[in-house]
């Protein structure tokens, strides 16, 4: 099955694309600077365009099945949002075109911005961001930016429960704050007697993902919110759960001040294999002067003759900008098609349809794999992957197996606090057929486990490739094409 | 309406679950704020949603309707049709990062050819799997320059030409980190060499643009050598277009070099999403953040990639991590993986070579204008400055009564340099087109 890579598949002379030839007369060119050698590959059009198809066919991917993979939200991305982020119009604008000739641009960006703010309950939305991290960071600084603003200069402690993803702390540390670790209690929500002992004067604030990453409703979170608050912290959302809630809870009302969405979760832009996501952040009122530079607002409504006007502010107090330009436009439109096309039903349709799945794939493996916090989840569910009496089987194993029966596995070893978790994540736009034959699946791997063992250990045989050695990649680290010495 | 259940599907799996109604599913959400009514529309089919978003990008303006010398950071390329027709591919976008190699070769390989492709584009050891755009590269190098000294050195050397919103991301990255950043007050005129008097024993890094925002070629082996002289890194941030025809930061010896990918078949779309295109040499690539793919074999010994040294990355070590980056521009960069494939060594060549040369007629031609200036001293690519008789800010309003986008008003950011016209020009641009910008030029100037 190994595919040649591209700069194998090279032979002199050869090339993909021809550009016409200069329609002005020729300057000098730099001598002292011209480049001498310039190693890329030389490869014919056809053969590109068939080896990258080739390697293509090497994927599992939504579009070809079930890919329950936890906190990654893999819904199907609709066909139409392909086509809009595509039209000229919007696919051709320079970042930098006086704002007159982008309006169309700028004014879906500003129904973007005021679509997610009525899902949400915040006041303000930045859509800068680039991806969910990106937006954590950005929440972060602007927590930090506000207590500075008032001259509250030693709150940099950040809670982040132990159940967080990994970017949470990461973030945090990035803009300089201090981590502590806050422990789960035995219901899978925040503990209320490790977070009141850590509210003092020098409490930032509090990173918390609800649903958590247990896949529950964080039964606390009223109160967990309120202590924070009372203390003088403020709270951070980790929207990346979002599926769960379209609809159904906002999360300002909760008392969460500073969030970031998933565009590529929540609201059905491709992942792309790892990306580009897209990260907005909502802010309540208090916040919203330290959003990332710029923000799109309307400037004028408009009126019979007049259509309404946008333009690209900087908010006095903000933090500065993110990234460059304003942020991922193409995922925005992708983004805001999906929004329209479901309007508020629709979204909310999407949560009850989520949190449904999960529940009906939960409740037939139960019996079988061990859930350790057991309620009623909400869009994913985390599960047990070992048995006292099939020793030597890890949630690894049984993933690999799941390879063999067509479906992408479940994610492994996350959260941190269930020892081999498999986080299950149906998402809304799954057939009841599919989730039946999922958990057969996951039915005759518990038994295999038990049986003979030994095909969960050498699985996967049916995909293109068998388990593949990670140590020796790390050992060796070849991380780019070894060319021969006359390339 | 992408959901698929019918009323009898949800009631068997209600059954199963043991619930009456899907909203016993939500009984411990607290009752007050619970199922609110959204102040939003109803749903429309995709038919309406198309003509919808039709005529909302009709509003837009493009370079289809006008003519475009505006760079400053995204430039208007020819994409091979080849490049979107790998991206359609719904095996790559509808997959996720590929933590499950067996059924990921595709992402994987792919990783690995943009990593070996943006080593040998910038002439260093190892690249990796992207950043989300130029200017968070940028900032990501200062991130690793401030952690390869362990945070001991706070100094960052900033040339002011490097692009005005990477400046403004390295400042707004760094505000936890209580680094003290130097260059950018000194002229915009300057360069590379006068920023060496800044260079110190606590110095982490020295930070340059090449070509640098105006569109300018220097010499940086002094500023290397200064830099190197102090065991400082030195990161260079490269158009990648140019680099088909001037020489690689590598021979500069940079140790970080940083680009914004969006030239290599990326769409300029309003700003995003872009390519942070990330290089360095094989020393630092375990203070390197982002991902990486590496080769490695299967149980049967099939050659294979894995993502690999994640022990650097957050998903492990948390607040002890390189950097919070977790999704990067997967997508984008398998774009640029194409295009470069596409192009190969004598495309790009070719290509540098068109736009050096269109750049270089237009800027002799905007000079024959009676009060318009370009340096015929300095050396550039497809991009330049242009001293104007008039603010910049008015030379762009005249041109766009014609349907001219004109050039990046360099005042905007440099208080001192309201008569400068940032022009850029690339393939796209014919010769009547830039004969046409300095007819105009040559009208509404007259006095």
């Amino acid at each position: 099955m190994t595919e040649p890579t591209i700069f194998e598949l090279s032979r002199p002379n050869r090339k993909g694309i021809r550009f016409p030839a200069p329609d002005v007369p020729l300057s000098e060119l730099p001598k002292e600077f011209l480049r001498e050698e310039l190693p890329l590959p030389e490869v014919p059009e056809n053969e590109v365009i068939r080896h990258f198809t080739n390697i293509s066919q090497l994927n599992h991917a939504v579009d070809i099945g079930f890919y329950p993979l936890g906190s990654c939200t893999m819904k199907y991305n609709p066909k139409i949002n392909e086509e809009t982020s595509r039209l000229p119009g919007f696919s051709q604008i320079h970042p930098l075109q006086p704002v007159e000739t982008v309006q169309g641009a700028l004014g879906l960006m500003h129904e973007t911005q005021r679509w997610l703010a009525e899902i949400s309950g915040f006041n303000t939305v930045s859509l800068q961001p680039a991806a969910g991290a990106h937006g954590e960071l950005t929440g972060v600084l602007i927590i930090r930016a506000y207590h500075r603003s008032r001259g509250d200069t030693k709150r940099t402690k950040m809670l982040v429960p132990d159940s967080a993803h990994g970017t949470n702390p990461a973030s945090s540390a990035m803009s300089g704050m201090k981590i502590i670790e806050l422990t789960s209690d035995d219901r899978g929500n925040i503990d209320l007697d490790a977070l009141k002992a850590e509210c003092d004067d020098t409490l930032a604030g509090i990173m918390i993902t609800n649903p958590n990453t247990l896949g529950l409703f964080d039964e606390n979170i009223i109160e967990a919110c309120q202590l924070v608050h009372e203390s003088g912290g403020l709270v951070y959302g980790d929207g990346a759960n979002m599926n769960a809630l379209l609809g159904i809870y906002k999360p300002a009302e909760m008392g969460i001040d500073v969030m970031h969405f998933n565009l590529h979760k929540t609201f059905a832009t491709p992942h792309g294999g790892g990306g580009p996501g897209s990260g907005p952040v909502g802010v309540i009122e208090e916040l919203a002067d330290f959003l990332p530079a710029p923000l799109v607002v309307m400037t004028s409504a408009g009126d019979e003759d007049n259509p309404a006007f946008y333009d690209l502010i900087n908010p006095e107090q903000t933090i500065g900008r993110v990234k460059s330009f304003h942020g991922h436009f193409s995922i925005i439109v992708r983004a805001f098609t999906y929004m329209l096309s479901l309007g508020k039903n629709g979204l909310k349709d999407v949560a009850i349809h989520a949190v449904l799945n999960a529940n009906y794939i939960q409740a037939l493996v139960k019996d079988v794999y061990h859930i350790p916090y057991e309620r009623t989840c909400m869009h994913e569910f985390v599960a047990e992957g070992k048995w006292e009496d099939a020793p030597g089987i890890r949630a690894l194993d049984i993933s690999k197996r799941l390879i063999d029966f067509g479906f992408h596995p479940p994610t492994n070893y996350f959260p941190l606090i269930v020892h081999e978790a498999l986080m299950i994540e149906p998402t809304e736009t799954e057939t009841k057929e599919t989730m039946d034959a999922f958990v057969d699946a996951l039915l005759q791997i518990a038994n295999e486990a038990k049986t003979d063992p030994d095909i969960l250990h050498n699985a996967p045989t049916k995909a293109p490739f068998g388990r593949l050695d990670e140590v020796k990649a790390a050992k060796e680290l070849i991380l780019k094409t070894q060319l021969p010495e006359d390339y | 309406m992408y959901t698929s259940h019918t009323q009898a599907d949800r009631e068997a799996m209600l059954k199963t679950i043991g619930v009456d109604k899907v909203e016993d599913l939500f009984q411990c959400l607290p009752d007050e704020g619970k199922f609110p009514q959204l102040a939003l529309p109803e749903g429309i089919t995709e038919m309406e949603a198309l003509d919808e978003l039709q005529y909302i990008s009709s509003v837009n303006e493009t370079p289809q309707e006008l003519i475009s010398f505006l760079g400053a950071g995204a430039y208007n390329h020819y994409i091979p049709a080849g490049v979107d027709s790998i991206l359609r591919r719904s095996e790559f976008y509808t997959a996720y990062t590929p933590y499950q190699p067996e059924i990921a070769q595709g992402t994987l390989q792919s990783i690995f050819e943009y990593q070996s492709l943006i080593a040998a584009l910038t002439g260093m050891d190892v690249a990796n799997a992207s950043h989300y755009d130029g200017a968070t590269a940028v900032a990501e190098a200062v991130n690793m320059a401030y952690h390869n000294f362990r945070g001991r050195r706070k100094k960052i050397v900033l040339s002011p030409t490097v692009h005005p919103q990477y400046r403004d991301t390295i400042h707004t990255y760094t505000k936890g980190m209580d680094l003290e950043i130097v260059g950018e007050n000194l002229k915009p005129e300057a360069g590379p060499d006068e920023l060496i008097s800044l260079i110190d024993d606590q110095t982490a890094l020295v930070l340059v643009q090449y070509p640098d925002f105006f569109g300018r070629i220097y010499d940086l082996t002094k500023l290397s050598e200064a830099a190197h002289a102090e065991k400082a890194l030195l990161s260079v941030h490269i158009n990648p277009i140019a680099l088909g025809l001037i020489k690689p930061p590598s021979e500069f010896d940079a140790d970080i070099v940083t680009g914004e990918g969006q030239p290599l078949g990326i769409p300029m779309a309003f700003g995003g999403p872009y390519l942070g295109l990330f290089a360095t040499k094989n020393q630092y690539v375990r203070k390197m953040s982002g991902r990486l793919a590496g080769e490695t074999v299967d149980t049967q010994g099939q050659r294979g990639y894995v993502l690999t040294l994640s022990t650097r990355e957050q998903h492990i070590r948390r607040e002890q991590a390189t950097s919070n980056i977790c999704t990067n521009q997967g997508l984008i960069a398998l774009a640029s993986t194409v295009y470069l494939s596409l192009l190969g060594k004598n495309g790009l060549q070719e290509l540098a070579s068109l736009n050096y040369h269109k750049a270089h007629y237009a800027a002799e031609r905007i000079s024959t204008v009676p009060g318009f200036m370009v340096n015929p001293l300095q050396p550039f690519f497809n991009e330049f400055v242009v001293h104007c008789p008039l603010p910049a800010a008015e030379i762009n309003k005249l041109l766009m009564a014609h349907d001219i986008l004109g050039g990046y008003d360099l005042g905007q950011d440099y208080p001192d340099l309201t008569h400068e016209l940032l022009v850029a020009v690339t393939e796209m641009n014919s010769r009547s087109e830039i004969d046409f910008m300095v007819e105009v030029l040559e009208e509404e100037t007259h006095d």
